[in-house]
């Protein structure tokens, strides 16, 4: 009984660590809605949510449980076995993502060797869960969405791959851990300032990745209602709903790995700070909610991108600005002005 | 998109704008500033908007210090009433005055114009600035002398401080 207690405690305690990360992850995408309300409410001299619990906290909680209560529509004519899937195929990768995150030095799910190509493949893997659910809905704007949705994120992620090959040049890694441990000495080592354009195409290419405001075309309420999640209701336009609030999570929290040094503090190597010697852990979140603020405060402020614009702005403008860094970046290394370790 | 009119310096600085980002970057400190300004939304049921002194709500009668009603039975407010929602029926009293055996006015006819408190030579007949009332019964909407005399009476402190107020103006 012993050995048998033994040889399946490495699954036991990795299924412990797995929701340890995925339930606080489930509760940080409830309370982005929360905030993304409440961030566009003030920034248009609204209060925003505030009646349920105190200050409108429990206001997720709330959403949660009507959408989990309320009836789940399965249009008639639609293709019942995939509609299903499809929320769940795209909640799924914005999970199965945060597998490699490093949250500090030794908090990691399974540090892989490959850590960012599995992130980009599983970022890919997202787009299947919106085709399906355009195409299984059997609606003409739920595959209006779906085609606008998977033409996006297919361009932008060239872009975003090509920013992330700068990092990678400078790293000389794939593994998140080693990419964040080359960023050690404080802000100015940061990988953002030497690759300030690439950061730059980067957010760019995850706010289209993700179907953000001002790129959120393939919701575009006004002409195609709200895209390839329309025919959903309850649970399953939940699922979506998850989905691409994780999605913004992962897509920060990656920003935050690559350009902004992870967990590293902005103060290391200057002494004398101890008020400031938080956890890396809280460094960790601080940085990647000043990403989410980011991605509210765009959606706040910016009005839709035409369509033919998003296209133009991405293979016209994102992805030639990330292959001229590239070698410039490959120049500067040959030049000896980065520091490649 | 540059254009052919325009000058060497004109193309430079447009370049110039487009690649710095700087319109993005203007809209995005305008929306920050907003964000910091104070919100203008009121918490409704516990605040609310400010009302005029010469607002125009809830109808109500009104009484004399005494206790006795203002209302004189001349019927000048029944005969200006652009709606016709007033209907008054009077006999003289015990001792002799005027009075209103029945003062109806139909909430749903009338339309706020306040003709009938200026017709008003005694200040009887006004227009509180209550907003929230409601009916609830099919005929509640016909507002009879006791419900008006009722309304008169929850009001008469802020009623007399506002026509106090008016005074000069009246």
């Amino acid at each position: 009984m012993n050995e048998f207690i033994t040889s399946i405690w490495p699954l036991i305690w990795m299924v412990i660590k797995i929701v340890c990360i995925v339930g606080p992850l489930l509760l940080a995408v409830a309370y982005l809605t929360f905030a993304e309300r409440k961030v566009i409410g003030y920034i248009q001299r609204r209060l925003g949510p505030n009646r349920v619990g105190l200050g409108g906290l429990l206001q997720p909680i709330a959403d949660g449980m009507k959408l989990l209560f309320k009836e789940w529509m399965i249009p008639h004519c639609s293709s019942k076995s995939l509609f299903i899937l499809a929320p769940v195929l795209s909640l799924v990768p914005a999970l199965v993502m945060w597998a490699v995150v490093p949250f500090t030095e030794t908090w990691v799910l399974s540090e892989i060797d490959a850590g960012v190509l599995f992130i980009l493949s599983m970022a890919s893997l997202g787009v299947y869960g919106i085709l399906l659910a355009g195409w299984a809905s059997n609606s003409k704007y739920a595959f209006f969405g779906a085609m606008r949705a998977c033409a996006q994120m297919i361009s932008y992620e060239i872009a975003m791959g090509f920013a992330l090959i700068g990092v990678l040049m400078v790293s000389g890694s794939l593994n998140l851990k080693t990419i964040v441990m080359h960023q050690a000495g404080g802000v100015t080592h940061w990988f953002i300032w030497p690759l300030f354009p690439m950061f730059v195409v980067y957010w760019i290419s995850a706010v289209a990745e993700t179907n953000r405001a001002p790129f959120d075309v393939a919701e575009g309420e006004s002409e195609i209602v709200a895209g390839f999640h329309v025919e959903y209701s309850g649970m399953g336009f939940a699922l979506f709903f998850l989905a691409e609030y994780a999605n913004m999570i992962i897509i920060s929290a990656l920003a935050t790995i690559m350009f902004l040094g992870g967990w590293r503090s902005p103060f290391e190597g200057i002494s004398g700070l101890p008020a400031l010697a938080l956890p890396g852990f809280v460094w960790f979140i601080l940085k990647t909610s000043l990403f989410l603020f980011i991605y509210l405060w765009f959606r706040a402020t910016l009005p839709r991108y035409r369509y033919d614009q998003i296209m133009r702005l991405g293979w016209k403008i994102l992805i030639p600005i990330a292959i001229a860094w590239i070698v410039v970046v490959g120049l500067m290394i040959q030049l000896n002005w980065i520091e490649v370790l | 998109m540059p254009s052919k009119d325009q000058t060497l310096e004109q193309k430079l600085k447009q370049w110039f704008m487009c690649w710095t980002l700087a319109e993005l970057r203007s809209g995005l400190n305008l929306t920050l500033m907003q964000l910091v300004a104070p919100s203008i939304t009121l918490k409704f049921p516990k605040e609310q908007t400010p009302r005029s002194r010469r607002y125009r709500g809830a109808l109500a009668l009104r009484r004399y210090p005494n206790g006795e009603e203002r209302c004189i039975a001349c019927k000048l407010c029944e005969a200006v009433c652009p709606a016709l929602a007033i209907t008054i029926e009077a006999a003289p009293t015990p001792s002799g005055q005027r009075q209103t055996t029945r003062f109806d006015i139909d909430a749903f006819k009338c339309v706020h114009c306040g003709l009938c408190e200026e017709a008003c030579p005694v200040d009887s007949i006004v227009l509180t600035r209550e907003i929230h009332y409601h009916f609830e019964r099919r005929g509640d909407n016909i507002l009879t002398k006791d419900v008006l005399l009722a309304t008169g009476d929850r009001y008469e402190a802020q009623l007399a401080q506002d026509r106090k107020d008016e005074e000069d103006y009246r």
